[in-house]
């Protein structure tokens, strides 16, 4: 296989927003802080799939906000209220559907969000990312705080696509996010611990289990977010072209375990163990 | 031409990070060379364990006290200028991996496709989405494949190669996060993810001292110690130790889950190993639907039993 060298873009890890570095600009805007969320299946739904392997289906089950992003809007609210940011901007990607997800980001306290309008909700992470980076030039946030991964497609990606189109640094799997004036300090949970960064703003995080416990929405809130303002865009408006970069040949169940047996004792147990599969 | 595949592999200054040997089997079924890339201040024993491994043709290797703990932005960096020649990129699906390996693709235009179980050809792969509830076969469009691999999908290789070393120059990028230190847990125990056994704990345990019941048990096993989201978040053990969907990937010969309930992204994270035991006081408890053996018992009065008879 073969690929053309020069369709590697001359790469630079340089910011790509104009105006950000301008330390002018960004005294006089209070800090701005964009949060992408997903619409995605229940955590505790389990999945069922077509039965002709194209993919899975979704048809009437609970559909929430995706885990990850409640927790990255609730740390994005916490900053707001604890007097680092001025507004709180929610976002989503997707069909007409995925409003419900953003008024109940604006019930939990987001200030307004847009809904950038697709014709699927079956986008790929570069995509998503790409139309994110457009909104992120109109909107010039100081941070953008995203899940670490959505519960659906475990991609894990959106939030990195993200830094490194825009030329911005990151922190992804954050536990606590503190502000210091132009930047933030970040802890993240890595596979050995934790580890700390700090970052210049603008910058973009991910957020891990364990940053914090999402509220919930009080009743009020909820009647309140409905006068607060979805304003919608298309991804042709945002000068942002989609392109297929995967094909999804088939989606199947795992392959099931062989149904176990019940032991009485420890000693049964060991007697297993040993004797029977002699695994110990 | 040959198709070559880059391998980013993750160390630990003086240790190549073991499941580097599997990426070399995924890497093999996808390209006609493997080249592997490491990139720290101190490499001299990790760039030698990384050309001894059966396959490998050529280990290329940038060493600067700028790489030492580097940020994503610098590992980026460094596989731009060097990924014109390759047709793969992959990495484990690690939080090391999982780090940059997205940058690399947004930078290259490409998707990446995330932590791929099975290569089915060159451009197909299998992936679990939904917590490992279904398996996505996919195939990649794009004329450079970037992944992420879960190790343990994959044989080791073997030892025995004779690859070329070649060094490379550092490139900085503009912009980066500054490192300011880590809190790794101390861990004298075999590696979570490569452990022959598993012996994990839950809520149900109730205390971080009562952990030192699964300790004894693990000492006599010679077993790594694994925990569930909610003892994590309870603060009995390091985040380290979260087994799941959003924590390590396990699939040990023999994995125990004690006063664990068996939620499906617990599930997510060991349902792969050989044989699971389960020990918990609920009878209905959702673990034993997947237990090979499972004992009804209270944790407290079995845990002391087993590491005796052990
Ligand atoms: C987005 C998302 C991601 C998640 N990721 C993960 C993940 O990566 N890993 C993970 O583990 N979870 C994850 N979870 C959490 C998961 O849903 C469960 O809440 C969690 O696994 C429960 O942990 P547990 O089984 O220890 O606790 P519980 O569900 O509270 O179960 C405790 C068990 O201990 C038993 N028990 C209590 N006392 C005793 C005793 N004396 N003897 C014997 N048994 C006893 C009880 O019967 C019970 O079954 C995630 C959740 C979400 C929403
Ligand atoms: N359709 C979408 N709209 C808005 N944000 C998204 C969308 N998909 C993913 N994200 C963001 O990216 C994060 C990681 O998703 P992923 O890369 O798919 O695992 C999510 O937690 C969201 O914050």
């Amino acid at each position: 296989m073969m690929h053309e060298c020069q369709k590697i873009p001359g790469f630079s890890l340089k910011n790509r927003l104009n105006g950000y570095n301008d330390s002018e600009v960004r005294k006089q805007v209070k800090m701005k802080i964009l949060v992408p969320v997903k619409r995605t299946l229940d955590a505790y739904v389990k999945v069922r799939l077509q039965s002709d392997g194209s993919g899975v289906d979704l048809n009437g089950l609970k559909m929430a906000m995706n885990p990850f992003c409640e927790i990255a809007l609730e740390e994005a609210i916490r900053l707001r209220e604890a007097g680092h940011a001025t507004e709180v901007v929610a976002v989503t990607v997707g069909t007409e559907k995925t409003q419900e997800q953003l008024r109940g980001a604006m019930a939990l306290g987001a200030d307004r969000s847009i809904h950038v309008l697709t014709d699927t909700d079956d986008l790929e992470p570069l995509n998503i990312a790409k139309l994110l980076y457009a909104v992120m030039q109109n909107e010039q946030p100081q941070l953008v705080f995203l899940g670490k991964q959505s519960i659906d497609g475990d991609n894990n990606q959106t939030g990195q696509m993200l830094a490194a189109l825009a030329g911005v640094p990151q922190a992804t799997f954050a536990s606590k996010v503190v502000v210091n004036g132009d930047s933030i300090e970040v802890n993240r949970e890595v596979d050995g611990g934790v580890e700390t960064l700090s970052l210049s703003l603008p910058a973009v995080v991910t957020v891990d289990l364990r940053l914090n416990e999402p509220r919930y929405a009080k009743l009020p809130d909820i009647m309140k977010a409905k006068k607060k303002i979805i304003s919608q865009i298309s991804g042709d408006e945002l000068g942002v072209t989609l392109k297929q970069h995967i094909e999804s040949i088939k989606v199947v169940e795992p392959p099931a375990r062989k149904a176990g047996i019940k032991v009485a004792s420890v000693d049964e147990l060991l007697d297993k163990l040993r004797n029977e599969i002699k695994v110990l | 031409m040959k198709t070559k595949a880059l391998i980013i592999a993750e160390h630990a200054n003086q240790q190549l990070q073991s499941s580097t040997s599997s990426l070399v089997t995924a890497a093999s079924q996808m390209a006609d060379e493997v080249h592997i890339l490491l990139m720290g201040s101190q490499l001299q024993s990790v760039v030698e364990q990384a050309a001894e491994l059966q396959g490998v043709m050529e280990v290329k290797y940038c060493q600067s006290a700028e790489l030492d703990q580097p940020s994503a932005e610098k590992i980026t960096s460094q596989i731009m200028a060097v990924v014109a020649d390759y047709a793969v990129v992959l990495t484990a699906a690690s939080t090391f991996g999982k780090n940059f390996m997205p940058c690399v693709a947004a930078l290259l235009d490409v998707a990446q496709i995330s932590e791929v179980i099975q290569v089915e050809s060159r451009d197909t792969f299998v992936r679990p989405i939904y917590a490992g509830n279904a398996l996505a076969t996919v195939r990649s469009l794009d004329p450079i494949k970037v992944l992420t691999i879960r190790p343990a999908g994959f044989e080791a290789a073997p030892l025995g190669g004779g690859a070329t070393i070649t060094e490379i120059p550092l490139v900085v990028p503009e912009i980066s996060s500054k490192f300011l230190g880590a809190s790794l847990s101390k861990n004298e125990r075999p590696e979570l993810g490569a452990a022959r056994i598993v012996v994990s704990g839950g809520r149900g345990l109730g205390s971080a001292e009562n952990f030192s019941l699964l300790e004894k048990l693990a000492d006599k096993l010679g077993a790594a110690i694994g925990a569930s989201r909610a003892a994590v978040d309870a603060g009995y053990v390091s985040n380290a130790l979260q087994v799941g969907q959003t924590g390590k990937i396990v699939a040990p010969e023999l994995y125990f889950a004690i006063g664990i309930s068996g939620a499906i992204q617990h599930l997510a994270g060991m349902k792969d190993s050989k044989v699971i035991v389960a020990i918990n006081k609920d009878a209905e408890a959702p673990i034993f639907e997947i237990a090979d053996y499972g004992l009804v018992a209270d944790l407290f009065e079995v845990l002391p039993v087993l590491a005796e008879k052990l």
